[in-house]
């Protein structure tokens, strides 16, 4: 049982590429050996050292993470290119939150470098903001939806100082941005899952961060939070930020998101999403589960339909 | 797919916050360290003079003695006053940061891991010669070994897949059982004072000197003043801690700040409240106080009070019964608080709970009400579903008889004459004379209102069913408010379509 318990079901011959030990594995070019045609793939991970990893707002360079001896991630090389909106892709178990976890220092990486900016991230904290997944705090905390944004603020504020007005000015502003003004001052219990979801966003923007990493946080919530969060994402955009998204929404992938890294244990591909966004690289990453793939094929047919977001 | 689900949730369980320990675990712990306590508490009511082990009967104090006690007259009985309301101030706000990171059980396990330090002081300060019951020894060598305790608790935590429960089960009940060892082996060692070191098992705030009381107090006030000025940082520890450590916060400092916090108000607290029932003083408190608020400062403040309020009360009946142990004392005090505040706290009270829920309930059926006699009036003979525009042309000479009004909903005619007779009482409904009901004006245009927001609410729904979960508040009154003009319009014009042609189509508004 030497193998990853984080893999999906996978077809045999998958199986066997799976035992090649990891440093083999990055090296080889990954072909596809599902279809009969077997015709080497454009997208595959590129080599490392590549174009501009100083002023790249994310360069990962050679990152490993296990838990408990078991890899989560292998060997994992990427240069994200500055403002654009950037999904993670991949199925459940692929380390998507585990990669922007390694990367924000909260997990501890076998081996590799993250830069931020060219630097490590210790320095370049003020830079970054992260939402994490709603579900990893408890909503019943007494606090109020302006004192969790406030708390987006801290890093400036610094120790030992109250929130000023200043601070909780912005962490309205912060609120008013996503739609939430008028619910600042309710009990976080009190609001509803996309209304939670919301706060979190708010609090990351409330940072004023260049680089932002973004948990799930399409993660059943309603359309309205929906339409927010994309409407944040572009006007971040539109403001020269980089945002990161773990996504698991491949209907929205196209609609919402410019650059596209397809994830699963691994950086199967990556690159802006119409060239990345194709049903082989899909197969690749997502493996031969044929629900998926119908499901893939569906997309590609009513690829053209007009984007729901105003 | 079963070996992802496991090594996803593993991830989680490595990343998220831990697990919620049930409050069956805390009862038990609890209830184990009262029973210790009693067992503890019998050999303790020997060496008080004056008292044999026969007397068991119980005299109450004179007004005088209870009027001389509550004043604070006698100097010894201000200073244990002064050092147990001191332990409350700190054990209450310590608390409830305790409370909120829920390392409520670490308290427990790190007192009972002081008790060895106790006994390890005192033998070092005999081997020493010196006197064994210097108190700064003994208390300095419960911090440490608290401290150990909790140390012992981290090492498991982190080097072996064991759970937390276990990790504090363990290090809990042998520390204690060490503990117990010590003090045996003290007690047959040739020196005297042994008996002395009972008394943190379950505390005796009689035995605290002036000095002791001054420790309490400095001691206190350091941790009031480390959490007043850690305050935002804490409260970020507690409610993210996968966001602070992001931010670059120095989480596991924050946690050992904390958590020598905490070991430094269970040692203050060994000599009055003792170490069994030391982490009944800072649950307790903080417990009670998330009944009355939703804000963390006011629920910092609340607990310290109730803290404080406890250990002064509790001090005092320890004056006035002097056989009584201190420790259960003031532990009882606190839980009859948090039984006052579980029933009667203003946020989340049950009284509050119950009056929320029935008041919801009344409104409802005053709802029902009106929007039945509404559609009477609609079926009768003056159709009128205008809702915004041309107000009831006198409401009152429409009768609509009480039999009509009960098949329309699933109320019983008790419930419909009680909330009839509440609707009358509040004017929206007159009894005419021969029992019918009619609406008055002022009735009217609550029917009124209410049934056009109903149906704008319905027809919305219909329409908008895709964004609507994130904007249902229907019992808004002004549903403007919620959705905006701009919706409203558009479903009054939706809702005029929908009418059946004899009735004429709403105005738009402002006619």
């Amino acid at each position: 049982m030497n193998q990853p318990t984080a893999n999906p079901p996978r077809t045999a011959a998958a199986d066997a590429d799976r035992a090649v030990p990891p440093a083999r594995m990055a090296s080889r070019g990954v072909t596809d050996d599902q279809t009969a045609s077997a015709t080497p793939v454009a997208h595959t991970a590129p080599p490392t050292g590549e174009e501009h990893p100083r002023t790249a707002p994310l360069a990962i360079h050679d990152m490993t993470v296990a838990y408990d001896r078991k890899p989560v991630l292998w060997d994992v090389d990427l240069n994200v290119p500055e403002g654009q909106l950037v999904a993670i892709v991949g199925p459940n178990g692929a380390g998507k939150s585990t990669l922007i976890k390694a990367a924000l220092n909260l997990m501890p990486m076998v081996s590799g470098q993250v830069l931020i900016y060219g630097k490590p991230y210790r320095k370049q904290r003020h830079l970054v903001g992260y939402v994490p997944q709603r579900e990893t705090v408890d909503w019943d905390f007494p606090v109020s939806a302006l004192d969790v944004v406030a708390m987006g603020r801290y890093g400036r504020i610094g120790w030992f100082r109250p929130v000023t007005r200043k601070h909780r000015r912005a962490a309205l502003d912060a609120l008013e941005r996503v739609e939430m003004a008028q619910y600042a001052h309710r009990q976080i219990s009190q609001l509803s899952g996309g209304q939670q979801q919301r706060v979190f966003l708010a609090r990351a923007l409330a940072q004023d961060a260049k680089l932002y990493f973004m948990d799930e946080p399409f993660a059943s919530v309603d359309a309205a939070t929906e339409r927010a969060i994309v409407r944040v994402l572009h006007e971040l955009k539109d403001a020269g930020r980089t945002v990161i998204v773990v996504h698991h929404d491949l209907q929205t992938v196209t609609e919402y998101f410019d650059y596209l890294i397809l994830l699963n244990m691994r950086v199967v591909t990556h690159g802006p999403v119409d060239d990345v966004f194709t049903q082989e690289n899909l197969r690749m990453t997502y493996g031969g589960r044929l629900t998926l793939l119908s499901e893939a094929a569906q997309l590609f047919t009513q690829q053209s339909r007009s984007p729901r977001v105003d | 797919m079963a070996r992802i689900n496991t090594s996803r949730s593993r991830l989680r369980s490595f990343t998220a916050r831990r697990p919620k320990r049930g409050a069956l675990v805390i009862a038990a712990a609890l209830s184990m360290s009262a029973f210790t306590a009693e067992i503890a508490a019998a050999p303790m009511q020997n060496p008080k003079g004056g008292h044999s082990i026969a007397d068991t009967g119980f005299t109450w104090p004179t007004v005088e003695q209870t009027v001389r006690v509550l004043t604070l007259r006698d100097y010894n009985t201000r200073i244990v006053v002064m050092g147990v309301t001191c332990l409350g101030l700190a054990s209450g706000t310590v608390g409830t940061f305790l409370l909120l990171r829920k390392r409520s059980l670490t308290a427990d396990a790190l007192s009972h891991a002081a008790l060895p330090g106790i006994g390890l002081a005192f033998i070092t300060l005999v081997l020493l010669g010196q006197d064994g019951k210097h108190l700064p020894g003994l208390l300095a060598g419960a911090f440490i070994a608290g401290c150990l305790g909790v140390g012992c608790i981290l090492i498991i935590r982190h080097t072996t897949r064991l759970k937390d429960d276990a990790a504090l089960g363990i290090v809990l009940s042998v520390s204690f059982g060490l503990g117990v060892v010590l003090l045996t082996i003290i007690q047959q060692m040739p020196v005297g004072g042994q008996a002395g070191l009972q008394r943190f098992v379950i505390g005796r705030a009689a035995s605290m000197g002036a000095r002791d009381a001054w420790v309490i107090l400095i001691c206190a006030a350091a941790v009031i003043v480390v959490c007043a000025a850690l305050f935002k940082e804490l409260q970020l520890l507690c409610f993210d801690q996968g966001y602070a450590g992001a931010q670059g916060w120095p989480v596991i400092r924050l946690d050992v700040i904390l958590m020598a916090l905490v070991t430094m108000v269970t040692v203050i607290a060994l000599q009055s409240v003792g170490l069994v029932l030391a982490v009944a003083m800072l649950i307790i408190p903080a417990a009670a106080a998330r009944f009355w608020t939703d804000q963390l400062m006011r629920m910092t403040l609340t607990a310290a009070l109730i803290g404080m309020v406890s250990g002064y009360l509790g001090a005092v009946i320890s004056a006035l019964q002097p056989r009584m142990p201190t420790g259960p004392v003031i532990v009882l005090v606190c839980a009859a608080g948090f039984g006052v505040s579980m029933v009667a706290g203003i946020r989340r009270g049950m009284v509050v709970r119950v009056w929320r829920h029935w008041q919801l309930n009344n409104r409802v059926a005053m709802q029902h009400l009106l929007r039945a006699m509404f559609e009477q009036y609609e079926s009768g003979t003056t159709p009128d579903r205008a809702f915004d525009g041309a107000r009831m042309i006198q409401p009152r000479r429409i009768k609509v008889q009480f039999d009509k009004l009960l098949p329309k909903r699933s109320w019983t005619a008790a419930e419909l004459r009680g909330i009839a007779a509440t609707a009358v009482r509040r004017g929206l409904i007159h009894r005419n004379d021969d029992n019918s009901l009619s609406l008055t004006d002022a009735g009217g245009a609550q029917a009124r209102r209410v049934v056009r927001n109903h149906r704008l609410w319905e027809t919305y729904l219909i329409h908008y069913a895709d964004i609507a979960p994130s904007h249902v508040d229907r019992d808004a009154d002004q549903i403007e408010h919620v959705l905006g003009r701009d919706m409203v319009d558009r479903l009054e014009r939706l809702l005029s379509e929908q009418l059946p042609p004899r009735t004429v189509p709403p105005s738009p508004h402002g006619a």
